[in-house]
């Protein structure tokens, strides 16, 4: 077949293929693979939320909704976002229902970035945001973040990287994946650089519930920053709901409009099955979700403590289900460990840099797994890590 | 929730982790879990640990049934002493003090139908202080103490993804 590669937009050409991609390719080719390598739960969806969906449909709940969600759901949003980060929405005009985070993170660049304009990215970080950005013709600006600061993003980094550009910043926590959090110093140290220079944040919250021992603070509540702030949450973490696609935005009337129209030509609405899910996830999830989030706390410290005895150091994540260790007691750089350990210990874990350059050095090992699996792959990780050691 | 409860909690649902396991799903040490369970198991908080088996993937035919008890209560001990009348018997695999319109439940295994028809008949219904006993067996196993039988739980999700 004669190559087509001409028709392609040039934006489109020029995104690079996700380096998890690549990885999930070489695991898919092994077989007995212990994987560390998920990005999402290891619950299904708790049976009276999936219970409640097949109701709907048996209801006969199959046609299009409002393109802003139904007003239930927009409502049960509005009351769990007053009691999650204590600040209100108004269901009328001030919360979008998408499919999932992306859809929201999608719409939200393309509504704010002009071509050219400057969007900071926390890294390391979920693999979707940069191409998101060029996929508006925007300019994704990386800031790093490193270990020492336990990967929150330093005001010097972000005052650093802000030019006349600059129209966004992305915060992402807890983080994926370095199960980092910003606390509310943290994000208060970000506030006034963030104000001075007006800037739009987009707070991507889908690991909020899975916060260990303290409360997630949302830069929209702090003075100031709720009108600037497009807080963005979903169901598939929290609920372990990731196939449903569901998730949302709340933020500015004027901003969710502008991404209401986007939406509505593009997607029309989410799914009425999930949104029909999500409206009983809210009303009766809360017990399961915090039993599940109880059984992660367990395997996170399981994960966090077995990472340092084999002697991959790795600073204690307080979110999201990732640990993300340091590697460079092997000398090997992190796609070669992630790729070795693949072959010699068929374990599976993400490489750093997959997340962005600052992640060198350092491997995703997700502990939404069972205990069995956890320890089996940290015993088989422990001799890889013995037979390497550098010197 | 005390330590105690945690580690309760998390050897009922998977009896075989090691006191070094827990330690580390606790962040605490070894030693204070060993400690603890060992306590937990002279104070007989702990009765035992079991397996929970899927009969019906061996060879063994046997069968289980419910039967529902009407017993006269005693001066002073109540149902107690029937009770333990009842739970001494080697076939009995469990017995409940029920509230409604029967007063135990007695749960009774044997290798045939047969079996258990004679415990019933020449075991349990003659007992002094038995009235009467309705006999259920059991046809299928569906879910036993949270664990569903017979359920596919291969992991469906991607090996690796973002």
């Amino acid at each position: 077949m004669s190559s087509m590669q001409h028709h392609i937009a040039d934006t489109v050409q020029s995104l690079k293929p996700s380096g998890i991609r690549k990885f999930f390719d070489l695991v898919s080719q092994t077989e007995g693979v212990i994987s560390l390598g998920v990005g999402e739960p290891d619950f299904v969806t708790p049976w009276h939320i999936r219970e409640a969906c097949l109701y709907s449909l048996e209801s006969g709940y199959t046609m299009y909704t409002s393109n802003w969600g139904l007003p239930e759901l927009r409502e049960e949003i509005a009351q769990y976002e007053k009691r999650a980060i204590g600040v209100d929405y108004s269901p009328q005009n001030q919360i979008l229902v998408t499919v999932g985070v992306s859809e929201a993170i999608d719409i939200a660049l393309r509504s704010l970035v002009e071509p050219g304009d400057e969007v900071l990215i926390p890294e390391p970080c979920y693999v979707s945001y940069a191409p998101g950005v060029l996929l508006a013709y925007g300019t994704p600006v990386p800031l790093a973040c490193y270990a020492q600061h336990q990967y929150r993003l330093q005001p010097e980094e972000l005052e650093a990287k802000i030019t006349p550009r600059t129209k966004v910043l992305i915060l992402a926590y807890p983080n994926n994946p370095t199960g980092a959090i910003m606390e509310k110093q943290d994000l208060e140290a970000l506030r006034e650089i963030i104000i001075k220079h007006d800037l739009i944040v987009i707070s991507d919250e889908i690991y909020a519930e899975l916060s260990y021992h303290t409360r997630h603070v949302s830069i929209a509540a702090l003075p100031g920053m709720y009108e600037r702030t497009i807080v963005m949450n979903g169901f598939s973490k929290a609920f372990a709901m990731t196939g449903w696609r569901i998730g949302y935005a709340c933020g500015h009337q004027d901003i969710i409009a502008a991404m209401t129209k986007i939406h509505q030509y593009t997607i029309m609405c989410a799914p009425i099955m999930a949104q029909k899910a999500a409206i009983e996830a809210l009303r009766h999830g809360e017990t399961e979700m915090r039993k599940m989030v109880a059984d992660y706390d367990y395997r996170r410290k399981l994960m966090f403590n077995g990472l340092n005895e084999i002697g991959l150091s790795c600073f204690e994540p307080q979110g999201a289900f990732y640990c993300f260790p340091s590697i460079t007691s092997t000398g090997m750089n992190s796609e070669d460990f992630s790729e070795k350990l693949l072959f010699e210990e068929k374990v599976a874990v993400v490489p750093g840099t997959a997340f962005g350059e600052s992640g060198e050095g350092h491997i995703r090992c997700c502990y939404a797994a069972s205990v069995k699996n956890i320890e089996a792959a940290l015993q088989k990780m422990q001799s890889f890590v013995i037979r390497h050691r550098k010197g | 929730m005390d330590i105690e409860r945690r580690i309760l909690e998390l050897l009922e649902n998977d009896a075989r982790l090691s006191a070094k396991t827990i330690a580390a799903m606790l962040d605490t040490d070894e030693k204070v879990v060993a400690d603890i369970i060992a306590q937990l198991e002279r104070d007989k908080t702990i009765l035992g640990y079991r397996t929970v088996v899927n009969w019906e993937n061996t060879e063994w035919e046997g069968v289980t049934a419910m039967i529902e008890v009407k017993v006269s209560p005693e001066r002073e001990v109540g149902f107690n002493s029937v009770a333990e009348r009842i739970y001494r018997f080697p076939e009995v695999r469990s017995v409940y003090l029920m509230s409604g319109g029967f007063d135990l439940t007695v749960i009774v295994e044997g290798n045939s139908l047969k079996d258990v028809a004679h415990f019933v008949t020449h075991k349990l219904s003659p007992l002094d202080k038995v009235q009467s006993t309705v006999s259920h067996f059991i046809l299928k196993r569906y879910k036993e103490d949270h664990i569903i039988f017979g359920e596919n739980e291969e992991d469906k999700r991607l090996v690796v993804s973002p």
